[in-house]
């Protein structure tokens, strides 16, 4: 057997384990790792310029490959920086495996130089964490970091590793192990048979059924069997923000995404359905809208993973704990059995008024059937992302900041295929788009990338710049540039009589231009919509270099449709600026 | 209503904090908490009270069994269970109040453990209920110190909590 240093264990580790991309930056603390990193180990590391940027790196291209994204920070801010990209990958279940140095062992709780209690900070927002004590556990702890990260419902995990652990002049036989074995956790390998037999009856007595499906169809290579299901039985989908791709965004059967800035066709659906089959989703109280009055008729079958997410909110009445793709394989099977001895279900000549209900719906006000936007003088965000759509094929990966742009890129670019949409959901997070974006150009150095912003949002992280200059990663940002913060400003208008706290930059915004040139990218400013497409083909031409689009749009655009609160149900909602359900 | 929740966590630094920042993360309140290692020397037991509803209860009970130090939970409040809470409470102990102090302490099969010429410390097991009562019947006396090991709990008959 090999002797390896501490710091040598963790570069052959993370070389077992498949590592694609190490995202990091180093200090005091990491010095030995980042050592035995330079000496001997295959893993290209990826040198960010702020912590946050290396964990949204890492998020970008967990969500994108659905292989665990890898962190390397130092102590103290190192790992406090690491903090927001943590808990944005927590609330969005996204795996992801954290080494952050720790101070030596003999200085912990001294307040030495660069000393936080890392475990304590990020407990909260952590699926796990292990404080490694002894060097030769550093192998297996990094083995259970990723088993813990990649399996039930994913999530981050913090390896907090002191300083004196990795010393060079340490040595200690090295194996990885194949295998993890915990006897305090083994998530859900199958849902229960009994349950899905009840819910397949009842999914096929439904008159007027609604497919709502999560990120966990994502997150659990779902898509297709969902898409079986859904075609099977000509049932509607809608897609949670999370979820989107999860089912083909073109289908006729595709209602559009759900919540508060969901489609009408999608939140009437869901309010007047008898039957809701959820999948991978938590009901989230950005879909609910008020729980006591959430989808009165309705009978819900929830398939989730995590027990936890089941009945949390909302209440199941077949609740399913298992993987989604093992439950779907199943569910379907059943739903096989069931048609084939009794050809009457499921109701054709309901579910054929269902339909009629649903395209009346969407003619009235489908977002991309019934009226789309206003249109004024100016460019409006909605024709940007058109415009994105259709230059490139429909077919890149967008990851997105969090505002506006967030829910005109959800609701306007129509992803087809999961994976492809990359935004921060359940944290909320701005300055995710451009270090994810980065993260997704280096895990499919071959496709379209781009990162639908606003000049909030990218200021947030926009150092990342340099990053995508050092490590060529031709990224397009599509800057939709109202001068606001777009959604508060959305939010003031509506519910601060137009009273904008602080919303707006008055006269400091930098000229973006001179500013991605400074860091030796394009940049191209877009004030007329007949120079919109142009612009945008130009950009996606340029393949090797990353290019800016600050398109100026009609800052007084709101995003609609929007949920009326509080108190509103699903069906209530504000269709435009005047207009109401 | 009230709940005990005992559970075995793996014996590791850090498993208590998370046990006990869930709580407050999640809005939830413990009323008692005892934690001790077990037989198995890599297991603690830790055994918990709390009031609240049925659905917060079971959110909880899934959040608990989430974590991953957690090996194994019961709410022993579903079931015919024991239960004991520990109690030293030193009160002032002179004059005609020392007699007293004494019998309502035999009323309650209490045992003077430390006796000083001014005062005595009293220990008393039971439920929760029967500790609160003993220390309501104190009033009369000067309570100097209370404290106490708050609930540890089992199931009774053959029903165990172990791996």
């Amino acid at each position: 057997m090999e002797l390896l240093s501490g710091g040598e264990m963790i570069a052959r580790a993370l070389e077992d384990e498949g590592v694609e991309y190490i995202f990091g930056y180093p200090g005091g603390a990491v010095l030995h790792i980042y050592d035995a990193l330079f000496k001997n180990c295959k893993v290209p590391h990826v040198l960010v310029r702020h912590e946050q940027a290396a964990t949204h790196a890492a998020d970008g291209y967990a969500r994108a490959t659905g292989k665990p994204g890898v962190v390397l920070v130092t102590s103290g801010p190192g790992a406090t920086n690491a903090v927001t990209g943590i808990a944005t990958a927590y609330m969005d279940s996204i795996p992801m495996v954290v080494l952050s140095g720790q101070v030596q062992s003999h200085l912990i709780g001294e307040d030495a130089f660069q000393e936080t209690d890392m475990i304590g900070i990020s407990r909260p927002i952590v699926k796990h964490s292990f404080m490694v004590k002894r060097t030769e556990d550093l192998p297996k702890i990094i083995k259970k970091a990723f088993h813990i990260a990649a399996s039930g419902r994913p999530g981050p995990v913090v390896i907090d590793i002191p300083k004196d652990l990795t010393r060079p002049d340490e040595t200690f036989e090295y194996s990885y192990p194949k295998t993890v074995k915990m006897r305090s956790y083994s998530p859900a390998q199958r849902g229960h048979t009994g349950q899905i037999k009840k819910a397949a009856k009842l999914l096929l007595a439904a008159k007027r059924p609604v497919i709502y499906s999560g990120g966990g169809v994502i997150l659990g290579d779902a898509s297709e069997l969902l898409t079986q299901l859904a075609r099977k039985l000509n049932y509607p989908v809608t897609n949670t923000l999370m979820g989107l791709g999860g089912y083909p965004g073109s289908d006729r059967q595709f209602l559009g995404m759900l919540g508060m800035h969901g489609f009408y066709e999608a939140n009437m659906a869901m309010h007047h359905s008898d039957c809701i089959l959820a999948v991978g989703a938590r009901f989230d109280d950005r879909v609910t809208n008020t729980v006591s009055k959430f989808c009165p008729g309705a009978k819900i079958i929830h398939i989730d993973v995590d027990p936890a997410s089941i009945s949390k909110t909302v209440m199941a009445d077949i609740p399913i704990v298992g993987p989604v793709q093992s439950v779907l394989t199943e569910l379907l099977a059943q739903i096989d059995l069931l048609t084939e001895k009794d050809n009457s279900i499921p109701d054709q000549s309901a579910l054929e008024r269902w339909w009629q209900q649903i395209d009346e719906w969407r003619a009235a006000h489908g977002l991309y059937t019934g009226r789309r936007y206003d249109e004024s003088d100016m460019i409006m965000p909605q024709q940007v992302i058109e415009s994105l759509y259709r230059a490139t094929g429909g077919d890149a990966y967008v990851t997105s900041d969090v505002g506006q742009h967030q829910m005109f890129a959800a609701q306007y670019y129509r992803f087809d295929k999961p994976r492809r949409w990359i935004n921060s959901g359940g944290l909320g997070t701005m300055g995710f788009g451009l270090p994810a974006a980065m993260g997704v150009k280096l895990a499919f150095p071959d496709s379209e990338v781009a990162c639908v912003t606003g000049e909030g949002s990218i200021q947030m992280n926009i150092q990342e710049l340099s990053t995508c200059k050092q490590y060529n990663t031709p990224v397009k940002i599509i800057n939709l540039r109202n001068n606001y913060l777009g959604m508060v400003k959305q939010w003031q208008d509506m519910q601060y009589e137009g009273r904008y706290a602080m919303s707006t930059y008055e006269d400091s915004l930098p000229d973006f231009i001179k500013l991605v040139e400074a860091y030796g990218h394009v940049g191209i400013q877009v004030t007329k919509l007949a120079d919109l497409d142009g612009a945008m083909e130009a950009a996606f031409a340029m393949k090797d270099r990353l290019v800016f689009l600050d398109i100026f749009i009609d800052p007084m655009e709101h995003v609609y449709p929007m949920h009326i609160a509080p108190n509103g149900s699903m069906k209530d909602m504000w269709l435009s600026k005047n207009e109401r359900t | 209503m009230r709940r005990i929740i005992s559970m075995l966590m793996e014996n590791e630094p850090g498993a208590l904090s998370r046990v006990v920042g869930l709580f407050s993360q999640r809005g939830y309140n413990i009323e008692t908490l005892n934690v001790a290692p077990t037989d198995d020397p890599t297991l603690s037991r830790l055994t918990l009270t709390t009031v609240e509803n049925d659905l917060r209860i079971e959110q909880l009970t899934k959040q608990l069994n989430k974590l991953v130090d957690v090996v194994k939970l019961a709410d022993l409040t579903e079931g015919a269970h024991i239960e004991r809470d520990l109690m030293l409470i030193k009160v002032r102990a002179t004059g005609t109040a020392r007699e007293e102090v004494k019998r309502t302490t035999d009323i309650f099969r209490g045992q003077i453990v430390d006796v000083g010429p001014t005062v005595y410390t009293i220990q008393l097991t039971g439920t929760s209920d029967k500790l609160d009562s003993f220390v309501a019947a104190m009033a009369g006396a000067e309570i100097l110190e209370v404290v106490r090991s708050g609930v540890a709990g089992i199931s009774r008959g053959e029903k165990v909590l172990s791996l």
